[in-house]
C-alpha cells in the first residue's frame, strides 16, 4: 500500500522535473541501451550463423594447402618471417586425384562425400542485349550434394558429365529470368554464352536451380546480383587450362565419425605426400572451428562493450545518488513534516529508495527500447534477422533495480536519520 | 504518585466548571539543554511543570527566545527533554523507544505549523490522507475520512488542488484537517495565524474554537500575540525558559 503510494509520488516527482530526471537517467539509458543493443546483435548473429553453419554442415572438414611456416628466419625479437617468402603455388603442389583415391581407400568408412570445387572466373552471360552477372564454378557430384540446391527444372550434373568434361551448366532461375524472360523450357538445352575477359565460352543449360535470396550478405540491386553457374569440374579445369589437381576440397564425414581425431588423421595422411615439399603442407579446418572462432570474436566484442556499458552504468548510478542527495536537501522540510505526521524512519527510507528505483527503472526501460531499436537497426544493416535476447532484457530490468537500491540506499538512509526538529527548521 | 494525584485534583477543583477533569498531559520538572557535556552547554528550559486537561484550549505565550518552541517540540515528541517526566494521555513518553515515538506522534498529536508545511506536488486530499497512510489505514477509509475532514474546514471543493494552487488561509485549513486525521489527543498549533492577514487569521481561529467546542479537542496554541491568547481558556506565559504566569480567561 505504502509502496504503491511511493511509486506514484516518485513518478509525480519525475514528471514535475523532466529535464533533471532525463539528465539523471542518461547514464543508465546509455548503459542499458548499449548492453541490449550488443546483446541483440550478438544473439541475432549467433542464431543465424549457427543456422547457416548447420545448413552448410558444421561437421564438414575443409582440407587445403597452406604455406609452410616453420624453417623461416627467426629474428632476435622472435618474429618469424619466411612464410611470406614461399614461392607461388604451382601444379606440383596440388592435391592429385591419386591422393584422393588413396584417401578414399584408406578412410572409406569415415567419409560420406568429398566435395571439390574450382573457380572458373566470373563474367557476364550474354544473349544479344540481355546480360546477367555470373561466377563460374567447376564442381564435382559431392559438391552439389552438400550444397543442397533446389532444382526447379532440368537435371543436375551427372557422373558422365563429370567424366567427359561436357560443356554443360546448371544455372540459377535469376539468370533464366534475365536472359529467357523466366521461360524454363526455352532455357533448357539452350546454349548460354559467357563472356570472361572478352573471351566467350558456350555451355548448354541442363538444369535450373532456385537462387537462395537469404544467402545474400550485403543487399545488392537486382541487376548486380551475381549468380553461380555450375560446371562439371573437368570442364572448368579445361577452361582454366590447368592440370589435374586441386588446392582444396571438403570432406563430409559419415555419421558417427569423431571429427577431431579424423582431422588429425587426414592431416597426417596427406602430409606424407608433402614431407619433401619445402613450401606447402596440408591444413585441415572444420566449420565448427570457424564457428567457434566467430563466436569467440563476438563474445570478445560483447565483453568490450559490456565493460563500457558497466562504466556507464556506474557513472549513471553515481548520478542518481547525487541527484537523490540534492533532492533530499531540497525536501528537508518535507521530510521533517512527514516525520511530524508520524512517518517512521523506515517509511522515509522506503520512500527515497523507491524514488531511486523508479528513476533507474524508467531509465532502464528507455534504455531497453532504445537498445532494441539500435540492435535491430544494426542487425538488419548487417543483413540478418533481428532476435532480441530475452535474457538481457530481464537482466537489464533487474540490474536497474539493483542500481536504484545500491545508489539510493545512502541518500535514503540520510533522509531517514534526519532529526525532525532540524528538518522542520531548515530554510 | 499520590502527591501527583492530589495536585491534579487541586487544580481540577479550582479549574473552570469545577468538575473533576482527566489529565491529558503532564510535564514535571522538564529541563532541556543543548550541547550537553560540551563547554558551551546551554539550558533553555529550567524545570517546567505543566498540566493540560482533556478538552482544554490553552495558549502558551512568550517572546521569541523564551523557549516556547522548544517546549512545543517536547510536547509534540519531536524532541526528548534532557531531564524530567512527561506523560501524554496516560503514556510514559520517557520510556518509549525511538521507534515508538513516530507511532505516538502519528496517533496522538496533530501539528499545525506557521508555514503550513503541506507536502508539495500532493493534492489537499492526499495531504490529509498522509497521517492515515502512515497509520496504516485502508485506502477507502482514508479517502472517506479525508473528504469528511476537508468539508469540516470547508475545503471540500478544492481538495484536488496542489498546495501551490491554494491561498495561505486555504493551506492552513488543509493543514488543520490533516492535523485532525487520526483523531489525535491534542492539537499543537505553532503560530498558526502568524503568516496570515487578520481576516484569514480570524477564520483559522474560528475553526480552532469550533473544533474545541464541537469535538471537545484539546488544543495548545503557541503564539506571541496576547490578543489571540486572550481567546483561550488558560494562558501560560513563558520567559527565559520558565513559566512565569498562568491566567484564566476573565469571562466565561
Amino acid at each position: 500500500m505504502l509502496i504503491a503510494e511511493n511509486i506514484l509520488l516518485a513518478l509525480t516527482g519525475l514528471k514535475s522535473n523532466k529535464m533533471r530526471a532525463f539528465l539523471t537517467m542518461l547514464g543508465i539509458i546509455i548503459g542499458i541501451a548499449s548492453v541490449i543493443a550488443i546483446m541483440t546483435v550478438g544473439n541475432s548473429l549467433n542464431t543465424s550463423v549457427a543456422s547457416s553453419m548447420h545448413e552448410m554442415g558444421a561437421d564438414n572438414l575443409t582440407v587445403g594447402l597452406k604455406k609452410k611456416s616453420n624453417g623461416g628466419e627467426v629474428t632476435a625479437e622472435g618474429m618469424r618471417f619466411g612464410a611470406g617468402n614461399r614461392r607461388a603455388m604451382t601444379e606440383q603442389d596440388y592435391i592429385t586425384d591419386e591422393m584422393l583415391d588413396a584417401f578414399k581407400d584408406a578412410y572409406g568408412e569415415k567419409i560420406d562425400t568429398l566435395s571439390i570445387s574450382e573457380s572458373a572466373g566470373s563474367g557476364t552471360a550474354e544473349d544479344g542485349q540481355l546480360s546477367a552477372n555470373v561466377s563460374m564454378t567447376g564442381v564435382n557430384e559431392g559438391y552439389l550434394e552438400i550444397n543442397k540446391l533446389t532444382l526447379l527444372a532440368g537435371r543436375s550434373l551427372t557422373e558422365r558429365d563429370q567424366k567427359e568434361g561436357r560443356k554443360v551448366a546448371v544455372v540459377s532461375n535469376k539468370l533464366v529470368d534475365k536472359l529467357f524472360g523466366g521461360d524454363y523450357d526455352a532455357a533448357l538445352e539452350n546454349t548460354v554464352d559467357i563472356n570472361i575477359g572478352n573471351r566467350y565460352y558456350g555451355y548448354t543449360i541442363v538444369g535450373i536451380y532456385k537462387y537462395d535470396e537469404d544467402a545474400v550478405f550485403m543487399s545488392e540491386s537486382e541487376e548486380d546480383i551475381v549468380t553461380e553457374v555450375y560446371l562439371p569440374l573437368k570442364a572448368a579445369k579445361s577452361q582454366n587450362h590447368s592440370e589435374e589437381g586441386y588446392t582444396q576440397f571438403t570432406v563430409v564425414t559419415a555419421a558417427g565419425t569423431d571429427n577431431n581425431s579424423f582431422m588429425e588423421d587426414i592431416k597426417y595422411f596427406f602430409n606424407v605426400y608433402y614431407t619433401r615439399n619445402e613450401n606447402y603442407e596440408i591444413n585441415v579446418t572444420s566449420m565448427k572451428d570457424m564457428m567457434e572462432e566467430m563466436t569467440k570474436m563476438l563474445s570478445t566484442i560483447s565483453i568490450a562493450i559490456s565493460i563500457i556499458a558497466g562504466i556507464s552504468l556506474l557513472v549513471g548510478g553515481i548520478g542518481v545518488m547525487n541527484i537523490m542527495l540534492v533532492s533530499i536537501t531540497e525536501r528537508t522540510r518535507e521530510i521533517g513534516t512527514r516525520k511530524a505526521l508520524g512517518a517512521s524512519n523506515g517509511s522515509i527510507r522506503l520512500q527515497f529508495i523507491t524514488e531511486a528505483i523508479v528513476i533507474c527503472l524508467t531509465g532502464g526501460f528507455i534504455g531497453i527500447v532504445l537498445g532494441l531499436l539500435l540492435g535491430t537497426a544494426a542487425t538488419s544493416l548487417l543483413g540478418y534477422e533481428a532476435a532480441a535476447s530475452m535474457g538481457s532484457i530481464v537482466f537489464s530490468v533487474g540490474f536497474s533495480v539493483l542500481i536504484g537500491v545500491f545508489f539510493g540506499y545512502y541518500p535514503a538512509n540520510k533522509a531517514a536519520k534526519m532529526s525532525p526538529i532540524e528538518a522542520l527548521r531548515y530554510e | 504518585m499520590s502527591n501527583m494525584l492530589n495536585h491534579a485534583a487541586d487544580t481540577a477543583n479550582d479549574g473552570a466548571g469545577g468538575t473533576n477533569r482527566e489529565i491529558m498531559l503532564e510535564l514535571k520538572n522538564i529541563r532541556k539543554s543543548f550541547y550537553v557535556n560540551q563547554p558551551n552547554e546551554l539550558e533553555v528550559l529550567h524545570g517546567l511543570d505543566l498540566k493540560v486537561y482533556k478538552g482544554e484550549f490553552i495558549s502558551i505565550v512568550g517572546a521569541s527566545g523564551s523557549g516556547k518552541t522548544t517546549l512545543m517540540n517536547i510536547i509534540g515528541i519531536l524532541d526528548r527533554p534532557t531531564d524530567g517526566c512527561y506523560h501524554l494521555d496516560g503514556l510514559d513518553v520517557e520510556k518509549a523507544k525511538d521507534k515508538e515515538l513516530s507511532k505516538i506522534r502519528n496517533k496522538k498529536i496533530g501539528f499545525v505549523f506557521q508555514t503550513y508545511n503541506l507536502v508539495a506536488r500532493t493534492s489537499a486530499l492526499k495531504n490529509v490522507e498522509l497521517p492515515m497512510l502512515y497509520g496504516g489505514m485502508a485506502k477507502k477509509e482514508r479517502n472517506r475520512r479525508a473528504k469528511e475532514l476537508l468539508s469540516l474546514v470547508e475545503m471540500e471543493d478544492r481538495m484536488s488542488h496542489n498546495p501551490d494552487e491554494l491561498s495561505g488561509g486555504q493551506k492552513q485549513r488543509v493543514a488543520i484537517a490533516r492535523a485532525m486525521a487520526n483523531d489525535p489527543s491534542i492539537i499543537l498549533a505553532d503560530e498558526p495565524t502568524g503568516a496570515l492577514d487578520s481576516k484569514t487569521g480570524r477564520m483559522i481561529m474560528d475553526i480552532f474554537h469550533k473544533l474545541h467546542k464541537e469535538q471537545n479537542k484539546t488544543i495548545i496554541l503557541i503564539t506571541h500575540s496576547e490578543e489571540l491568547a486572550a481567546e483561550t481558556e488558560r494562558i501560560i506565559t513563558m520567559k527565559d525558559g520558565e513559566i512565569t504566569g498562568e491566567r484564566r480567561k476573565e469571562t466565561c
